[in-house]
């Protein structure tokens, strides 16, 4: 059996349990996920950098780790809480195992803790700080440090995640469409999506301005999802308001945030945020409802009501959680631009909406 | 989108008997179904043969038809019922058959009815197989390659293209009924016949296998907006090859990654979506080659199924009442999940623990029958459990099944690989075991991977558990870690013990002062993420307990675990009402049970579920929870626990009695003590003798002498059986010497320690069955059933009538008074059933059991009286006199009737169809799976419905072929004759023959299998019943040992071909009744509340309205 470990919230709430991946301690913002299958995509997912996941679901690892979902370069949570580890990977795709992946890449985790309370607690309480060490086992130490640590609000991440070079995701097929996509924490799949649609994606760093955003003659611009508090992402949301009008705009999670913010709207964090891939979201032209992907932990403060009048023209909630009325999306109605708070790119989670990027392909079809 | 508001009547198709492939969850689906009817304020009927159901209560419907579920007979309903839509999509096939028909003869379309949910087409293209092909083409969906054949030359040359093994599968059979594998021409061929014939449209679809992939369900839900969710993902243990009914099956699905899990999903629409489903729920299976991760579609179930009712207890997301609501019209989105209040229903459900279900079989009652498992269902109830991870809910499960040797034995010394191989290789019921002694004896996780095609991260689990249980023992002590280490994954205190070698009592006080106890986890559909606000609970050896503080008095109903024969839905039922009353009588009910086909375990029924085995260990820990709330509740040190209700569960909870007294847990109703007093024999006699009655002459036996000894004293024929088991296992008639020694050599160990008891047994006697309440003081008889069958036929295997049809007014009296010195005797509380045999003039009493019977359901159903609800208010004090005053029970017996009340058969349901190769005699051991009941105001039509209900109609033209054991010739005599007369040809073997003819009946003789073709071919009998010329069939057993040949033939022909076949004299002259009523005019149907009102009405002196007012209303009365 592995060394014990700790987990200790800032709230002074202790865990203990089992060391899992790699040995040492690491700190960040706990938060839970209630998907059951994906771990390997959520493990990838650029969204939860500093952030330490909690797996509801108890057996975690069991088809181990392949080569072709990974959504990014790399695993980003900062910790990795989980009740019942694999033994052993079993599937056909399966490279290596959950396990080796996490000592591989240096992930601090925890194995065998109660995950429905810390879970319970969470929701309760809200999202909070965490610190999971098994190398300190005197809980009160390990506090003092939680204590220390920076917390999610304020934190501008997304130029931690980005790509430092710009490159180019070939269109699959006949090439239709240049789309410049602003990396703030882009995952894999979407490019491809895009690219599936006769898009050549050019995937930009977080940090390129409007100006550059055009240089690249793009027929379409599309802001990613990422990590942080949109309140602080001033660049890009500078670089929206640049585009604006001009091209038609996509947005995904934390681009929706930034639409939101480009538009004139706040945001907010919410309690627990949404993470899973069972969120009932629904069109509201269409009353149709998807079952969608989530990983946010703020959202976009808009009036639900009617379309709000912005500088930019009117602009109406698209889409809502039926789970708790939070805004999952919004529509320019004035100029081609629109964007959803969750994840038509799924990995992990439901396909239901994938044709949000066909619709924003059309968008640039009648752009032209 | 809004409910419709074109629809405000429903009629609502159940699915009749409980039959392997088609159980109790049809209750449980349908009992909900009309439960949201109601509350949409919609007129609702029902129509459902099985007595024995929740849904068949007369409060769960405006009009409750107890009919057979065929054309002919919902047509006549609808013509009185008029209704605008037909639900058939929650009675299982026979439900969804039933409206096929009913399309098919227009008389839909005739009365104006729309059928709702899915429509005809959606139904064909869903179930039929070759259409379902269409269906996978159009959506470029991968299927196993396969051919429709009406011909046995069709599918060998099929076989030629496809190769062996190949998957037989008849269309519109349920529970793969006629389907498995045929590896070889011979074998082809033969199947196919069957096939054939099993298939009511005489197709079988002739499949490429994939045995041995990994094999998935997903449970879908589809509205008119067409939006569809997954409600939950299932995994079979068991790779493709045994029906999912007959895996174990784990939910959720363990080993897909995301992409082929999102894949599955996909396929999954667009399957529900291409075949048509409008509204509700849909079941679809996949196989998934573990090599490649190519998944190929193996079926889809348009309807609510079997896995739709474990979907529902393992995820909190009850299908039954949405997919009503959807047909309704609402849309997910409009439809709150009752679990968190706050979220709509238009979600998919995340489980943050692991559920595990594994079925109960039956075959030590079917000696003779293959336990290969198959694409054939043979199993007859499941049980399911849930822990916080895989090993924990295994092994939970294990332990619910309540059978010897199905708790993983970690203990014995471990044994040779090659011995275990073959059996873990071999699907059958005990492979799981089979498999962990492979591995304790050193079978590596690879080789058993390859050899079984078990995914190899589930047998890493068992050996996960062989690992924890070498640590337990290795241990130094046994302390709290080791104890919690071993409890983490579902070690019982009996299996712990057995590996520290102490007693499960030393395991258990140790575990208590160390502080080892469960907490209980919620089942809230989220995964924690909402609040749950339903009280469904399990238990798991982790850290936080969720129970909340109890508010009121509490009363602890146990359930009754596994439906198996001889314990089925029947005891459900009482329990069921037991919660009903006590939560109406102010008290907070806590349901204990473990099988997930029940309503009792719908987190609807009573104030508090527990998912939980029936063990001493499970049951201690629920009321130490109980006992926890109650305190923070404030209900004082005992935590306001009143007591556990044993009596209503059957056998299970009654076992546990005493041990739980012992642990200081109140039982309340009739003490552990009295229980004793009924079923010790020797207790019993000195009952008996204090109350001046007499059981038959009978001798215990410890070997076989002394057993020759008691039989020449007593005289044969005698009923021998052990005297260690109950439910009539074992039990035989035995008619000589030789067959005597036979029997001790082949049925029992027979020992000091397990003697055989030897009755005198009863020839020509009419076995009666009596239900009755007792509280202390006062008896109310609540009804006497008068068998068909004479004794000697196990009273759940035997028709019989209520009221009785041939005993008086002083039989009945004496009956009473016998049964009251019973019940005062044995110290009786609550519920008392007696099975008495009449032989001659002299009363014996066959047995009493102090717990509700298998027929409280069918006694409340024919006297209008809820015995369970009643018998609940006693066990906790409130007294007959009490009930009457409250209106529950009425004044005087429920026995006794209007004199013009009607007639009430049972008739019992048996699966021989499932049994290739067993004899389908009745005999002293139960064998049945279910019961249907018939009604109408004369016998002879009562029983002509239950046999139709059971069996199909009984003819009422054409040939019958009768051959009888010589002590049965002269009771055949009369209804031979009288058939004949009704103008039925008579064939007869030539002894049977003769005795007729010198009687003046005029029978054609028909040579005996054995006799063998005549030199110019003349057919024999079995030859004639394939040819098809045979309409009904009379062969009673010969003696009751050896090779009965021709006898088992005959039956066996008459099974395949599914005519019906009486194996009882009394049986023929009940069906000449039948006969005699169908040809006498069209017969009417009436609903139970119409029944009941004439009772009542009677009981209340008012004039009585005669049984079958509104059918003959409509012309066609009986
Ligand atoms: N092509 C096949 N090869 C191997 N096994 C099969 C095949 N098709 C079905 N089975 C097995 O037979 C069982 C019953 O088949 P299914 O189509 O589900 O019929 P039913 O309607 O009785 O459920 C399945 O659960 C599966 O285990
Ligand atoms: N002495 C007897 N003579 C004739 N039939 C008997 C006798 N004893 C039992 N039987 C038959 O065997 C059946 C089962 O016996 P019973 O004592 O009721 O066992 P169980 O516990 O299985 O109900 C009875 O229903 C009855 O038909
Ligand atoms: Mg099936
Ligand atoms: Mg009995």
């Amino acid at each position: 059996m592995s060394d014990p470990a700790i987990l200790v919230l800032e709230d002074g709430r202790t865990f203990r349990g089992r060391a899992y991946g790699a040995v040492g301690e690491t700190f960040g913002e706990a938060v839970f996920t209630t998907g059951m299958s994906g771990y390997q995509e959520t493990l990838t997912d650029p969204s939860f950098h500093r952030q330490v996941v909690v797996q509801t679901s108890p057996h975690i690892g069991n088809s181990g780790i392949n080569d072709d979902d990974q959504e990014s370069r790399r695993v980003w949570v900062s910790g990795y809480v989980v009740r019942d580890p694999a033994r052993i990977p079993s599937n056909w795709r399966s490279a290596r195992s959950l396990d080796e992946e996490l000592v591989a890449q240096g992930v601090v985790g925890i194995s065998g803790i109660d995950t429905r309370a810390l879970t319970r607690h969470l929701r309760d309480r809200g999202a909070m700080r965490v610190g999971v060490s098994s190398v300190e086992s005197d809980a009160d130490a390990l506090l003092a440090r939680v204590l220390a640590s920076p917390g999610m609000e304020g934190a501008d991440l997304a130029g931690e995640v980005t790509t430092p070079q710009p490159y180019v995701v070939p269109a699959i097929g006949e090439k239709r469409f240049t789309v410049a996509a602003v990396d703030l924490g882009i995952k894999a799949s979407t490019p491809r999506y895009l690219a599936e649609r006769g898009c050549e994606v050019h995937v930009l760093p977080a940090g390129t301005t409007a100006a550059e955003i055009l240089a690249v003659g793009p027929d379409g611009v599309f802001f990613s999802n990422g990590p942080g508090d949109p309140a602080t992402a001033d660049g890009p949301v500078a670089a929206m308001r640049g585009v604006l009008g001009v091209k038609p705009v996509f947005g995904i999670c934390f681009g929706n945030q930034i639409l939101g913010r480009a538009l004139g709207f706040g945001t907010y964090k919410l309690k627990f945020g949404h993470r899973g891939v069972n969120q009932p979201v629904q069109d509201r032209r269409t009353a149709r409802i998807a079952i969608t992907s989530h990983n946010h932990g703020f959202a976009v403060d808009a009036p639900t009501d009617a379309p709000a009048t912005t500088e930019f023209g009117k602009v109406e909630v698209s889409h809502i959680d039926l789970n708790d009325g939070v805004v999952e999306g919004l529509r320019c109605l004035d100029i081609p631009a629109f964007s959803v708070q969750y994840h038509p790119e799924a990995a992990p989670g439901p396909h239901d909406a994938v044709d949000l990027f066909t619709t924003f392909t059309d968008l640039m079809a009648g752009g032209r | 989108m809004p409910k419709r508001t074109d629809i405000s009547s429903v009629l609502v198709i159940g699915s009749g008997p409980i039959v392997i492939g088609q159980a109790c969850e049809f209750d449980y689906s349908g009992t909900q179904a009309l439960r949201v009817l109601r509350e949409e304020g919609l007129r609702v009927s029902l129509v459902n043969s099985n007595p024995a159901t929740i849904m068949t209560d007369p409060e769960f419907a405006d009009a409750t038809y107890v009919e057979p579920i065929t054309p002919e007979y919902v047509e006549k309903i609808i013509a009185i019922e008029r209704p605008d839509g037909l639900l058939a999509t929650l009675g299982g096939q026979t439900a969804l058959n039933t409206a096929v028909a009913l399309h098919d003869r227009g008389v839909l379309e005739r009365y104006g009815v729309e059928l709702l949910g899915a429509s005809i087409d959606a139904i064909h293209a869903g179930e039929d197989r070759q259409k379902f092909k269409g269906v996978c083409d159009a959506i470029g969906a991968d299927y196993a390659r396969s051919t429709l054949v009406r011909t046995v030359e069709e599918a060998v040359t099929v076989a030629g293209e496809l190769g062996f093994p190949l998957v037989l599968r008849p269309s519109f059979t349920l529970g793969g009924g006629g389907s498995g594998f045929a590896h070889h021409e011979g074998e082809l061929r033969t199947m196919i016949a069957a096939g054939l014939a099993a298939s009511p449209v005489h197709e079988v679809l002739v499949e490429e296998s994939v045995l041995g992939w990994k094999e998935f369900e997903l449970e879908v839900m589809r509205d008119r907006n067409d939006n569809c969710v997954v409600v939950c993902s299932i995994e079979n243990l068991d790779p493709m090859g045994v029906h999912t009914g007959d895996s174990i099956t784990v939910a959720p699905a363990m080993t897909l990654t995301d992409r082929e899990y999102q894949q599955m999903r996909d396929m999954a629409f667009a399957v529900i979506r291409q075949v048509g489903v409008e509204t509700g729920g849909s079941n679809i299976q996949f196989a998934v080659d573990p090599a490649t991760g190519r998944q190929v579609v193996i079926e889809m179930n348009p309807r609510v199924s079997r896995s739709s009712a474990l979907a529902s207890k393992a995820t909190g997301f009850p299908i039954a009442k949405i997919a009503t609501k959807l047909a309704l019209g609402y849309t997910l989105d409009e439809i709150p999940n009752d679990i968190t209040r706050e979220t709509p229903a238009s979600f998919e459900p995340s489980l943050d623990y692991v559920v595990v279900k594994i079925p109960r079989f039956a075959f030590e009652k079917f000696p003779g029958a293959d336990t290969t498992l198959t694409t054939h269902m043979k199993s007859v109830g499941e049980v399911m459990a849930l822990g916080r991870n895989f090993t924990e809910a295994l092994q939970k499960a294990t332990r619910s099944l309540e059978a010897k040797g199905a708790e993983l034995d970690f203990a014995s010394p471990a044994g040779e690989v090659e011995e275990w191989m073959p059996k873990a290789v071999r699907p059958h019921d005990r492979r799981l075991q089979a498999v962990v002694q492979a591995m304790r004896a050193g079978a590596s996780v690879e080789r058993l991977a390859t050899e079984t095609g078990i995914d190899p991260w589930f047998l890493d689990q068992l050996a996960l558990l062989g690992e924890v249980a070498a640590d337990l023992g290795a241990a130094a002590t046994l302390d709290a870690d080791a104890l919690r280490a071993a409890k983490r994954h579902g070690f019982s205190d009996v299996q712990i013990a057995a590996i520290r070698g102490l007693t499960e009592d030393e395991v258990r006080a140790l575990r208590y002062e160390l502080g080892v106890r469960p907490v209980y986890k919620t089942v809230d559909t989220c995964a924690a993420e909402f609040a749950a606000r339903t009280p469904y609970h399990y238990s798991s050896y982790d850290e936080e307990d969720e129970i909340g503080p109890g508010e009121r008095p509490k009363v602890i109903i146990l359930g009754s675990g596994p439906n198996r024969i001889g314990q089925g839905v029947e005891f459900d039922y009482s329990c069921v009402h037991a919660c009903y009353a006590l939560h109406d009588a102010g008290f907070e009910t806590v349901m204990v049970n473990c099988n997930p086909e029940t309503v009792s375990t719908d987190y609807d029924t009573s104030d508090r579920l527990y998912f939980e085995p029936l063990t001493c260990e499970d049951v201690l820990e629920v009321v130490e929870a109980e006992r926890r709330s109650g305190r923070e509740g404030g209900l004082g040190e005992d935590g306001g626990v009143v007591g556990v209700v044993v009596q209503l569960g059957g056998q299970t909870p009654l076992g546990l009695a005493q041990r739980l007294k012992d642990a200081g847990v109140p039982i309340v109703g009739t003490p552990p003590e009295a229980i004793h007093l009924a079923e010790e024999r020797g207790a019993f006699g000195r009952v008996l003798a204090e109350a001046g009655l007499v059981s038959p002459k009978h001798g215990t036996a410890r070997s076989y002498d002394e057993a020759a000894e008691i039989a020449h004293e007593i005289g044969y024929p005698v009923l021998v059986r052990p005297s260690y088991v109950l439910g009539g296992r074992g039990m035989e008639i035995v008619y000589d010497d030789a067959t005597l020694l036979g029997y001790i050599d082949r049925a029992t160990e027979v020992s000091p320690e397990h003697p055989v008891l030897v009755d005198r047994f009863l020839d020509d006697a009419i076995e009666v069955d009596v239900d009755a309440l007792f509280d202390g003081e006062e008896l109310f008889l609540g009804g006497v059933m008068e068998h068909i069958e004479e004794a000697g036929i196990h009273s759940g295997d035997s028709a019989c009538a209520l009221p009785p049809i041939t005993l008086g007014r002083a039989d009945i009296a004496r009956i009473r008074e016998a049964t009251e010195g019973i019940a005062r005797g044995v110290g009786v509380l609550g519920l008392l059933n007696v099975q008495f045999a009449l032989a001659g003039d002299v009363l014996y009493v066959l047995e009493a059991n102090p717990r509700a019977s298998r027929t409280a359901p069918f006694v409340s159903k024919a006297t209008a009286v809820p015995l369970a609800k009643a018998a609940a208010r006693v066990m906790l004090g409130t007294t007959i006199a009490e009930l009457r005053e409250e209106g529950m029970l009425p004044f005087g017996d429920g026995a006794d009737l209007p004199f013009d009340a009607a007639i009430c058969v049972k008739e019992a349901v048996l699966p021989w169809n499932r049994f290739a190769g067993v004899d389908t005699v009745l005999g002293p051991e139960m064998k049945s799976t279910g019961e249907v009941m018939g009604v109408d105001s004369t016998f002879g039509t009562a029983f002509a419905k239950s046999q139709e209900a059971a069996y199909g109609a009984l003819p009422t033209k054409g040939r019958v072929f009768v051959s009888v054991a010589n002590r049965d010739k002269r009771h055949l005599i009369f209804p031979a004759k009288r058939l004949a007369d009704l103008g039925f040809e008579v064939l007869a073997t030539v002894g049977t023959a003769e005795v007729l003819r010198r009687n003046g009946v005029t029978a054609t003789v028909v040579r005996k299998l054995s006799e063998g073709r005549g030199q110019d071919g003349e057919p024999t009998i079995v030859d004639r019943i394939n040819a098809g010329d045979v309409d009904l069939i009379v062969n009673t057993p010969f003696g009751n040992s050896g090779p009965r040949l021709d006898g088992y033939e005959i039956r066996t022909a008459a099974v395949l071909r599914g005519i019906p076949c009486l194996t009882t004299v009394q049986a023929l002259a009940a069906a000449v009744q039948g006969i005699e009523a169908l040809r006498s005019g069209d017969i009417g149907v009436a609903p139970l509340q119409q029944h009941h009102a004439q009772i009542t009405a009677a009981r209340a002196g008012a004039a009585p309205a005669r049984y079958g007012g509104p059918s003959e209303r409509e012309g066609d009365s009986g």
